[in-house]
């Protein structure tokens, strides 16, 4: 096995940036008691300005007033930390976020799909400059000792068990994370490295430090193995988001929206699914709203997804702040691209069927683009039904005398006293056993105007024409 | 003699052309189906990438059999066909009698005519659809326009059916058929504009019902 250590330095930092459009403007996490509140992380600008991490928060105020100030919040740091742990995911099928702030990752069995170390190692950089992730990556036959590479260098890679415990003979024993504070105790008394640990007489060296250090040592040397919690994706999603301010407008949402589309999406290539029903909820103080998002056919595409949304999200009403915005996906059905021709040709910005549908139902209605399918009762207003989604079955009409092509969707009265009978009448007496009874003579008439309609008279009249429809 | 310009000169410059020596059009419309139409117009059928004008003096005169064939001919071909806000319910048996294939044929309501010209304009530029019919409300010229270059962009027929009203209306649609009724009350389609060649004198009577 050849484990893979990302290091994530400032990951709750990060992860309040990522979500500002300007994370360049001074920044800083506060946490800590009520009483005794001081900065937790510092951005690069924040930093400049002579902050620093552990600094109390009236001193960081009279240095830059004009910082903006997060809460740091330990359990966003845990979700986002099992957020990059489904992200690592797609690079190997072994995954730990056992060890806070840092995923551990076994590289070995995914050199065959996604090429040499290099290549895999400037793939991850890449993805997690893009997800707007801090950094430092190491490379190690075992899961501590690539832990302890990551934090002495970054890019530091072994794949030799025997190069391995050279390079860690020569880790300070400060910076090998031994247990309880034994680093620290060991440099005061003079041993500078591992190797002058592993040479002191296990022993002595248990009645003094504990069994944890010897153990920490034999998984660090590979002599033990070192058994890991794998990360195991999930079936859901569900990402919140708070907001800096309240939020009165869609547009400001938008921003936030997208990041979220963006990791519903990472999540769903995963998991190599689509999603076709989501929730987005605008909270309020004490309120939320909903805005539901509910495709025909599941899709994964980011632009699209984000598109549908933020039509959606414009429809919607706001009549109170938002302050946090939550995207819940609880079912992710399997997704199957659609297949085109290679060599199909198609107009330059021409868009599929199912996203152009889409498109139209986030404007105009969930119910606003369907098929109409032919159905066996004679009762005209019955006679057919509409069909939304995919699967539709089409039967065959039963075949009647000639029927309009226009169905008016309720008879009214026609005004027009030079009709003329071109056909009739024909007798429809039916619906009896659902109690909505019809019995009317049916007749084709030629209106004043030349057009042809499809009226009704009750049975055996021939005037008080009720118009249903037009052969158009 | 100053003054006189060589006629070749002219011709060249096109500011002088012959009459009736109109350049080679080529035959590529798509057929409507019916013989007659299609010996009228001058790309012998319905132009593509482009927006037909159908201009009724009333709904029901026979607008949709004089699509029927071209509709019917596409959805059984598995092009999408689309009906943008029609004025009233599609009726399923008929249109299934008259040969079109109802799992090709989606139908879009609009609650507002503006978003009805939206759809209208969005089906037309996809590319996702081979005709789009819509019958634009509160279409001006612009609004027209936009919709004859979207049929443009995304190589489909689009067919905007309006009241007669709008006949004298100047209008960038390729062509343009107005219904109309002769003496004995026989309905005819007349071509009051056909790009690529001039008007007939002639009208194409839809023949009886």
């Amino acid at each position: 096995m050849l484990w893979v250590c990302i290091l994530l330095p400032q990951l709750a930092l990060d992860a309040v940036l990522r979500r500002l459009p300007d994370p360049s403007a001074p920044l800083a996490l506060v946490g800590g008691p009520a009483q005794l509140r001081t900065l937790h992380a510092v951005n690069p600008s924040a930093a400049a300005a002579g902050l620093r991490a552990g600094m109390r928060l009236t001193a960081a105020h009279a240095l830059l007033p004009d910082v903006a100030m997060v809460d740091y919040d330990p359990s966003a740091e845990m979700r986002w930390q099992r957020f990059l742990a489904a992200w690592a995911y797609r690079h190997s099928s072994l995954v730990s976020a056992q060890w806070p702030g840092c995923l551990l990752l076994e590289v070995r069995a995914s050199f065959g799909l996604l090429g040499p170390w290099p290549r895999i190692e400037a793939r991850l950089r890449e993805e997690l400059a893009a997800l707007g992730f801090g950094h430092r990556i190491a490379m190690a036959p075992t899961s501590r000792a690539a832990r302890v590479l990551a934090g002495l260098r970054d890019g530091l890679a072994v794949d030799h068990p025997v190069a391995m415990r050279a390079l860690l003979d020569r880790v300070p024993v400060r910076r090998a994370l031994l247990p309880d504070g034994a680093g620290e105790r060991l440099h005061r008394m003079g041993l500078r490295d591992l190797r002058a640990v592993r040479a002191l007489p296990t022993d002595s060296a248990r009645r003094r430090f504990g069994l944890p250090l010897l153990e920490h040592l034999d998984r660090l040397y590979g002599r033990t193995d070192d058994p890991l919690a794998y990360y195991a994706p999930p079936d859901r999603f569900d990402s919140r988001i708070e907001l800096e301010c309240e939020v009165e407008g869609y547009t400001a949402l938008l921003f936030p929206l997208r990041r979220m589309i963006g990791d519903l999406c990472t999540c769903l290539s995963i998991r190599d699914g689509g999603v076709q029903r989501f929730v987005l909820r605008l909270e309020h103080e004490d309120a939320h709203t909903d805005v539901e998002v509910g495709l025909l056919a599941a899709e994964r595409e980011p632009a699209t997804l984000f598109e549908l949304t933020r039509g959606r999200l414009e429809r919607v009403q706001l009549d109170r702040p938002v302050v946090a915005m939550r995207l819940l996906a609880r079912e992710l059905p399997p997704f199957v691209p659609a297949t085109r021709d290679l060599f199909d040709v198609r107009a330059q910005q021409s868009l599929p069927w199912p996203q152009l549908r889409e498109r139209l139902r986030a404007r105009l209605g969930d119910t606003a683009v369907h098929r109409i399918v032919p159905t066996s009762d004679p009762r005209p207003e019955r006679a057919w039904r509409r069909a939304d989604g995919d699967a539709v079955r089409i039967g065959q009409a039963p075949v009647r005398p000639p029927r309009p092509l226009w169905l008016l969707p309720k008879p009214i009265p026609l005004r027009d006293f030079h009709v003329r009978i071109v056909s009739g009448p024909e007798r429809l007496e039916s619906g009896w056993w659902d109690g909505d009874e019809a019995r009317r003579d049916y007749y084709v008439l030629e209106t004043s105007q030349g057009q042809r309609a499809w009226a009704f008279a009750p049975p055996g009249e021939q005037g008080g024409w009720m118009l249903h429809g037009w052969f158009a | 003699m100053a003054g006189v310009v060589a006629l070749e000169s002219l011709l060249a410059t096109q500011t002088l052309w012959h009459a009736g020596r109109a350049a080679a059009i080529a035959a590529d419309g798509e057929p409507t189906g019916y013989a007659d139409l299609d010996a009228l117009l001058p790309q012998r059928g319905w132009p593509r990438r482009a927006l037909t004008e159908l201009l009724l003096p009333a709904d029901g005169v026979g607008e949709l059999s004089l699509l029927l064939p071209t509709l019917a001919r596409f959805t059984q071909a598995g092009a999408t066909v689309v009906l943008v806000a029609p004025p009233y319910l599609p009726y399923a048996p008929a249109w299934q009698v008259a040969g079109v294939d109802l799992l090709h044929l989606e139908v879009i309501d609009a609650a507002t005519p503006r978003d009805a010209l939206w759809a209208f304009e969005q089906c037309l530029r996809s590319g996702a659809c081979a005709v789009v019919v819509g019958w634009p409300l509160q279409a001006d010229a612009a609004a027209l326009r936009r919709l004859q270059v979207a049929a443009d962009s995304g190589a489909c027929l689009g067919f905007a059916l309006r009241d007669r009203r709008h006949a004298g209306n100047p209008s960038p649609a390729a062509l343009r058929l107005e219904h109309t009724r002769d003496g004995q009350g026989v309905g005819t389609w007349r071509i009051r504009k056909c790009r690529g060649g001039p008007v007939p004198a002639q009208a194409f009577a839809a023949g009886a019902w």
